[in-house]
């Protein structure tokens, strides 16, 4: 098992709308940073940031062409603990959406299950 | 925005923590009775879950059992040790693969928060070979590794 801090990192990196994002933009292939930024309503600075956390994790890297930084996903970035800890995480977010429209059925009186 | 946290503890536990807009009583209830299991504890779309047996007392058993209507399933079995309603429930579970896994312990406590509620999830990490298992069940991992991997993440992002 990997370091826990290190886990924790990937996890952090993880936790981020935007970051998820971005990786899934790079499971296409690789991107220039302002090729990632034009998805998201947000400035190149903010996406630099938020490159700079996923490289620190250890999931994307980038290489230097002139004055371009493309990035890419690290090659076996995701250990086979984050992969399950992403399945969990997937599963969860199913569940608990699912819960959340039951408690809301429960609460408004409308609930038709016996 | 109700969005969960998944923190590890040390190098075997996993907490997860999540809001929910009702009541305690309401949230725990949801977690023991089998007619309300048996809604939401689904997992990926597509799985059902056709068997529910949650006797809901200490010392009772725990049986899930789910399947995608394509052939590929799994159970869990379990017990409960301790239940404090609205507040805590201990219980072991394993899942079978079936073979069945590690005993899990599962500590789960719903505390008053606002009008609602946080739930905190601490349970125990499965140990390698087990995770293994799990990824190879196919829950979620029934396709191609990497398209499965490009859904998942596009799937959060376009879900958060």
């Amino acid at each position: 098992m990997q370091p826990a801090e290190s886990l924790d990192r990937t996890l952090a990196a993880l936790a981020d709308a935007t970051r998820r994002g971005i990786l899934a933009r790079l499971a296409l292939g690789e991107a220039t940073v302002s090729e990632l930024a034009e998805p998201f309503a947000i400035s190149q600075p903010a996406i630099s940031r938020h490159i700079r956390v996923l490289s620190e994790a250890g999931l994307i890297v980038q290489r230097v062409v002139g004055t371009r930084r493309p990035c890419r996903l690290a090659p076996g970035a995701l250990s086979e603990l984050d992969q399950y800890l992403e399945m969990l995480r997937g599963a969860l977010t199913r569940n608990y959406r699912r819960l959340d429209q039951l408690l809301a059925k429960q609460a408004k009186g409308k609930d038709k299950n016996p | 925005m109700s969005e969960l946290t998944l923190t590890t503890e040390g190098e075997t536990h996993v907490v997860v923590k999540r809001r929910f807009a009702a009541s305690p009583e309401a949230v725990y209830r949801a977690h023991v009775d089998p007619e309300l299991i048996q809604r939401w504890c689904l997992g990926p779309e597509g799985w059902t879950m056709p068997v529910c047996i949650n006797e809901g007392k200490p010392g009772g058993k725990i049986r899930y059992e789910w399947s995608n209507g394509k052939g590929a399933g799994f159970f869990l079995t379990g017990e409960i040790l301790e239940l404090d309603p609205p507040h805590r429930i201990v219980h072991v579970e394993r899942m079978h693969m079936p073979d069945p896994t590690a005993d899990n312990r599962v500590v789960t406590t719903f505390v008053a928060d606002g009008s609602g509620t946080l739930m905190t999830m601490r349970m125990s990490l499965p140990d390698a070979a087990t995770r293994r298992a799990m990824l190879a069940t196919g829950m979620e991992r029934g396709i191609e590794a990497s398209y499965a991997r490009l859904e998942r993440l596009s799937g959060w992002s376009a879900a958060s």
